[in-house]
């Protein structure tokens, strides 16, 4: 590989010989110097929203409550990623790690695994390193327990809210912010939602410090990520890179020699035509993440033979299905954008009605209640923009 | 159903009277009896001291659980972008065939499901599809024969 996108194999790398090394070091801490660490090392979340996790854990610290909740959000759904899996497949003991230096700094006892259930396979393997787990909380006097709870097939699961929903047994609806987790999250208690790739981040702070942490990546972007590569490519998989790379690199190291386009963040990212490769970086600064964008690493790189028509067919279909229909501009928009190609696409619409349809989703940005309905514009926008052609003909 | 009735009551005992169990709950009638009849909601409703409607509510939210009686064994095949690019025609077509089911049916010996799901996970070695909790990952239509005959010969 080239040197710019060195593997640094910070995520999957080798554990410490001794078992929970990092958690009984961070027992030892006082927690405001955790937190510290953790927003001098600018980690921000891997989920997809992207906040910074220092301040999520100090919020959540702050609040005062006998009963607070630390969650592994494993519901993976977004197209297009699959590392998650992966993480928890070969280095469980440091999402555990993790979620145990959490519990401690914000004084949770009780945590969850929100695993979803195409998942299911994993949860024999999780429950011994769970089992495991707990043995060393209560040597080194940590009052913390986990345990998994399995989704049943709902992207939007994958929602902080809404996954608080589903575990206290209501539909999997997103709620309103604010309030938000930190301060009324699992039974109105305080509450920490981090994805398993932060929380191994967060370990690894702990690990090697903030400053050798900020070495990692380019800019804004600190850390490496976990990058999900799939498509038109000869390498598909999954790989630990240094975040900040540009699209050109990436392309040149990954491509197929024939990329046409590469989704960046699944269908709820952002589609990047060949020609703004070279302008385009993967990261914080590069625009490509906003609020609630879920830009979990999922890499997707469609070759000239894949009409962009049906990619983005494929996407308005995700959606549909899995809008959680509570507010219309989500529930009706994605059912009107899918007819509303369709008919441009058949020559009932004029090819002006693409303007009309952008226009809907920028309403659906504004007023849909969650990041579904609010990141639809972001493909469908960078794909009619970028493939307006192969839109109408 | 008794039967029904009797799981139910076993469900509540593992997992509590509370309405946090109702997932789990709904997870394992579905394991058991392959989806959840009207009974099994009216009973669940009834054990959580709930409505109805609110049980009905959260088994039909989540894909994974049905409400109409399904085979044995629930194919799901993905049919998300990067499934769809490489071949997931194929594989259904192929599935099709060999089960003499259109997606969305069970076989009449109520053995075996045919369904679409969205993404899996496995992208990269797509395609893919579950059978029951069961992962099947870069499927050709050699291989989809191979495994359903090995689940045709499964009681
Ligand atoms: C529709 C939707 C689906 C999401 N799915 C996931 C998911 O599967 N995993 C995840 O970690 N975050 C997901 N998120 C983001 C979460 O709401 C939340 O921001 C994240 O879990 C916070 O953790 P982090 O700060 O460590 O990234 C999703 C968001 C939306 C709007
Ligand atoms: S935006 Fe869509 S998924 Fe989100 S709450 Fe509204 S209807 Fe549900
Ligand atoms: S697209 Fe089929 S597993 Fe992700």
């Amino acid at each position: 590989m080239s040197d710019r996108l060195k593997r640094v194999d910070v995520i999957l790398g080798n554990y410490h010989p001794e078992k929970y090394k990092i958690l009984a070091g961070a027992m030892e801490r006082p927690n405001k110097d955790i937190i510290q660490d953790l927003i001098d090392s600018g980690l921000k979340g891997r989920g997809g929203a992207g906040f910074l996790t220092g301040l999520k854990w100090k919020f959540a610290a702050q609040v005062p409550s006998e009963e607070k909740y630390v969650i592994c959000n494993a519901d993976e759904g977004e197209p297009g990623t699959f590392k998650d899996r992966e993480i928890l497949t070969k280095v469980p003991r440091k999402v555990l790690s993790g979620m145990g230096i959490c519990a401690k700094v914000i004084g949770a006892k009780k945590g969850y695994i929100y695993l979803r259930g195409e998942y299911k396979f994993l949860v024999a393997q999780l429950n011994d390193q769970i089992d495991e787990f707990h043995t060393y909380c209560d040597k080194l006097g940590l009052d913390f327990r986990v345990e998994i709870f399995l989704g049943s097939g709902a992207y939007v699961c994958g929602e902080e809210t809404a996954l608080l929903n589903s575990i206290e047994g209501k539909r999997g609806e997103p709620r309103n912010k604010p309030p938000f987790p930190t301060n009324e999250g699992l039974f109105g208690k305080p509450t920490v939602v981090n994805n398993v790739e932060t929380l191994v981040s967060a370990m690894m702070v702990c690990k090697i410090g903030p400053d050798q942490f900020k070495k990692l990546g380019i800019q804004d972007s600190h850390g490496s990520k976990l990058f999900s590569v799939s498509g038109d490519t000869p390498r598909a998989g999954i790989y630990d890179l240094e975040f900040g790379l540009s699209l050109e690199e990436f392309v040149k190291e990954f491509g197929d020699g024939d990329t046409k386009a590469v989704q960046v963040g699944g269908a709820s990212g952002f589609c990047v035509p060949r020609k703004k490769f070279s302008q385009t970086t993967i990261g914080y600064k590069a625009g490509l993440d906003g609020d609630n964008l879920p830009t979990g690493g999922s890499m997707m790189l469609f070759n000239s033979s894949r009409s962009m028509y049906h990619v983005l067919e494929n996407y308005l279909e995700f959606f549909e299905e899995e809008s959680c229909g509570q507010c219309t501009p989500c529930r009706i928009g994605c059912q009107q954008l899918k007819k509303g190609i369709d008919a441009v696409k058949r020559g009932i619409r004029p090819p002006e009605y693409l303007d009309q349809l952008l226009k809907l989703t920028e309403t659906m940005k504004i007023t849909a209640k969650c990041g579904l309905g609010q990141s639809v514009a972001n493909s469908f926008s960078s794909i009619v923009e970028n493939f307006r052609e192969e839109m109408i003909y | 159903m008794p039967h029904t009735k009797e799981l139910v009551e076993k469900l509540v005992d593992t997992y509590g009277r509370s309405r946090e169990s109702m997932l789990p709950i709904l997870q394992d009638i579905q394991r058991t009896e392959h989806y959840v009849s009207d009974d099994a909601m009216v009973e669940i409703a009834k054990q959580l001291d709930i409505s109805t409607a609110d049980v009905y509510g959260k088994a039909t939210f989540y894909s994974f659980i049905d409400t109409v009686p399904r085979g044995k064994y629930v194919i799901r095949v993905c049919k998300t972008i990067v499934c769809e690019m490489h071949n997931k025609s194929g594989i259904i077509e192929t599935l099709e065939n060999l089960l003499k089911i259109k997606i969305g049916e069970t076989t009449l010996n109520r053995k075996f499901s045919l369904l679409y799901t969205n993404c899996l996970g496995w992208c990269h070695m797509g395609p893919a599809m579950l059978i029951n909790d069961e992962v099947f990952t870069d499927l050709t239509p050699e291989r989809v024969r191979e495994i359903i005959a090995i689940y045709k010969n499964k009681n």
